[in-house]
């Protein structure tokens, strides 16, 4: 039965019709509505929340694991939190800890896990297309905060937000993805939910990290950073995924710096206006100098604050449908 | 043992390059005459092959047969029983059991087995290298002797080319061919899709096609330097199609075969992040696939296998990076090489025959994939208008590793004759 906003003490709006999601595995499977949908349900609850710092009762009663089979910390608490936010109970599950060190496999685990009540699973793992398997092998929502190199949804709708907040529209905008594409799922995400949301999105980076092959799904493709700052309004700065890569895309990490980090120098040639980003955690002095993170154009501290929103929009619309599929 | 008579099927032998409606005789486990027969008082049992293909018993060039050692996947008994019932009465078998099939024991225990199940024929394809590790040369004398065919270490690539390159000189003086996987693994390292814009969406490790043709391009110059009988298995690229066609037209001595799945399903259906779709050579995109039919057209391609790699479900259903490579295959085969190819016009019977049965058995140089009078009476009966559905529930291999579950298929085998004996009649 969906949770209605007479189930809380808040005024939540309901859950709307056309989201007939029980998962959240990418981006880029959403439609348009879906997207906007997620998008003012976290604007509406970071509200309802004063800036997620108080408490809701809408999801009361129910529990929410948190499965990560790779590291990560700021993503893990702020699913953590997102839940709390919303008065559920979570469950913490870490691969070095858990039993799949004792041979268990991931399908086994999850339903060991599913079978103490749980109603969402938030899945992290190194292989693309993990929470997809999951997705058919259990009953209960799954949530994927990262699949590899694949999607990591809640970062590119937190992303969005922060967009959204500063400009309200994405229509139109010029949002520059740069460094790492090729290992980044950060950088997928943002690339169907912009596309989707009218904006321009351009990817920037070294030949072996940024393939062509992104033009034909309408994104530019640019290999000099200086070459398109001028036009950028949101220069997103990812991580180099020094994890991921077997052979070394490039010769050092100085000529990455001297190549495409984010400097004062830089700045001088972007619009007064433009925004900076970073899905973090930020390397300082190889993507972006200390200047340019903690300067006026940079909106890396809001981006984490709108994860929790994002993250309490996507665990109340996924575990509220009626859909059962 | 009763003679047989098969009734105005359609008989198409490649060997002879036959294709006529006519009789079939058998007698004594032997092919005896074509025609029209008028049985002579004789107990002759009758096989109505009306609307019906007659065929060369079908061979397939590359199977994994998983026992010794991996027999949660397949006996030798499971698979042979199996390739009946997907049409095949020959199958040559990959050495990558445990322990590897690299001496005259493990031959032995092969051919045993197979005996023992009294299926279809099994031909052992032994090791090229001890351990199959790719490091010392193992014994081609005495395992020819014993009863190996060729020699590979697939589904590992022949890696080393100094040891492949002595390979292939060695393996002349017995006259048996060499196949190698071609790959070379520094290009294709966890790979688990084809490279292209799928696996850059799906941010899947992807399998460049200059790993599987570079590796072409050298073995195709050792078999010219050499002189030695080399057959490519699982071609899967355009550039390969191309660089075997132009070795050909050398009169490089070379053979070569694509699997069924590389003619017919694109890295697109890797979006289902199904498991069951990761093979090796990966799907790869649709001018891959029409390089690989052009290539069965005009002959540079010879041979269609299976590729059967039956895996236990507890394997697959996992990770995409921990799942092995492979699909159940041997029981559609036929099946979806009617559907997507004879079906759609890209090869005609006659052809998808010589690529399934006479070209195999020639490629390994077995005394097989003929309809000729005296030789041993291995036929497959092929309706080809059936419409049926894949079951995996209803296989006869131990593993269901296939993704095709509920695809409607036009055509598959529906009486196969081993030695004389009907094994399977629907």
């Amino acid at each position: 039965m969906k949770v209605t906003a007479t189930d809380s003490a808040v005024d939540i709006s309901p859950v709307p019709d056309t989201w007939q999601r029980r998962h959240l595995l990418g981006l880029e499977e959403l439609s348009k509505d879906d997207i906007l949908t997620l998008l003012h349900t976290a604007v509406e609850l970071k509200a309802a929340t004063r800036g997620c710092r108080d408490k809701l009762s809408i999801l009361k009663g129910k529990t929410v694991a948190n499965m990560f089979f790779e590291n990560s910390t700021r993503t893990r608490n702020s699913f953590s939190l997102a839940a709390r936010r919303l008065g559920a109970d979570t469950v913490e599950f870490s691969a070095s800890s858990s039993s799949l060190s004792k041979g268990e496999t991931l399908i086994d685990t999850a339903k060991t896990i599913e079978a103490m009540n749980v109603d969402a699973m938030v899945v992290r793992h190194s292989t693309p297309g993990s929470p997809h398997l999951l997705s058919q092998n259990v009953q209960c929502s799954i949530l994927n905060a990262g699949d590899g190199p694949h999607e990591h949804p809640t970062q590119g709708m937190l992303d969005i937000m922060t967009i959204y907040e500063q400009r309200k529209t994405l229509e139109g905008l010029t949002v520059a993805m740069v460094g790492d594409i090729t290992y980044s799922r950060t950088a997928r995400s943002n690339i169907w939910g912009l596309k989707k949301l009218g904006a321009h999105v351009i990817v920037c980076g070294p030949s072996t990290l940024v393939s062509n092959a992104w033009e034909d799904f309408g994104v530019e493709v640019s290999h000099s950073l200086d070459d398109i700052i001028p036009r950028c309004d949101v220069l997103n700065l990812l991580r180099i995924q020094f994890e991921r890569q077997y052979t070394r895309p490039f010769p050092s990490v100085r000529e990455y710096a001297f190549l495409y980090g984010m400097n004062q120098q830089r700045m001088k040639q972007a619009k007064d206006d433009i925004l900076i980003m970073a899905p973090g955690p930020i390397n300082r002095g190889v993507e972006i100098t200390p200047d340019v993170a903690d300067g006026p154009h940079s909106v890396i501290l809001h981006q984490v604050t709108n994860g929790i929103a994002v993250r309490m929009a996507a665990l109340y619309l996924t575990t509220s449908t009626n859909q059962q599929a | 043992m009763a003679d047989l008579i098969i009734r105005n099927g359609r008989v198409i032998d490649p060997s002879q390059s036959l294709d006529e409606i006519a009789d079939l005789l058998i007698s004594n486990g032997k092919i005896v005459g074509l025609g029209s027969i008028k049985p002579e008082g004789r107990e002759v049992e009758e096989v109505d092959a009306t609307g019906k293909i007659v065929a060369p018993g079908l061979v397939d060039a590359h199977v994994q047969l998983r026992e010794p050692g991996f027999e949660e996947d397949e006996t030798i008994a499971s698979g042979t029983a199996a390739a009946i019932n997907g049409g095949f009465t020959s199958i040559a078998c990959l050495p990558n059991t445990s322990p590897t099939t690299d001496t005259q024991a493990q031959v032995q225990f092969i051919q045993q087995k197979a005996s023992q199940a009294d299926n279809c024929h099994v031909f052992v394809i032994a090791c090229v290298s001890k351990n199959r590790d790719g490091q010392e040369l193992a014994e081609l004398g005495i395992l020819t002797q014993a009863g190996a065919v060729a020699f590979s270490d697939a589904p590992n690539p022949l890696q080393k080319t100094d040891l492949f390159r002595r390979a292939l000189e060695y393996s002349r003086m017995f006259d048996v061919p060499i196949l190698d996987h071609p790959e070379m693994p520094e290009l294709s390292q966890s790979g688990i899709m084809h490279s292209g814009s799928i696996s850059m969406v799906l941010g899947l490790s992807g399998m460049h096609p200059d790993s599987e043709e570079l590796a072409t391009g050298r073995d195709l110059r050792l078999a010219e330097t050499t002189g030695a009988r080399l057959h490519l298995m699982d071609i899967s690229t355009e550039g390969s199609v191309e660089l075997i066609r132009r070795a050909k037209g050398r009169g490089v001595k070379v053979t070569s075969e694509v699997c069924i799945a590389n003619l017919h399903l694109t890295d697109e259906v890797m979006r289902t992040f199904d498991s069951n779709y990761k093979v090796n050579p990966p799907l790869r995109s649709q001018a891959h696939i029409d390089a690989c039919i052009a290539g069965l057209q005009d002959g540079t391609i010879d041979v269609i296998t299976s590729g059967h790699a039956p895996r236990a479900s507890e394997k697959k259903m996992t990770e995409l990076d921990r799942a092995p490579f492979g699909m159940s295959q041997i029981e559609i085969t036929l099946g979806l090489a009617i559907t997507n190819l004879v079906a759609p016009g890209h090869i005609d019977f006659p052809t998808l025959i010589s690529k399934l049965s006479t070209n195999p058995a020639r490629a390994l140089r077995l005394d097989k994939g003929t309809l000729q009078t005296g030789t041993a009476a291995d036929v497959t009966i092929i309706d080809p208008d059936v419409v049926w559905e894949v079951d995996s529930g209803s296989f006869e291999s131990l593993s269901t590793n296939t993704p095709f579950n509920g695809l409607s298929l036009t055509g598959r085998a529906d009486t196969v004759i081993v030695d004389g004996i009907i094994k399977l009649r629907r």
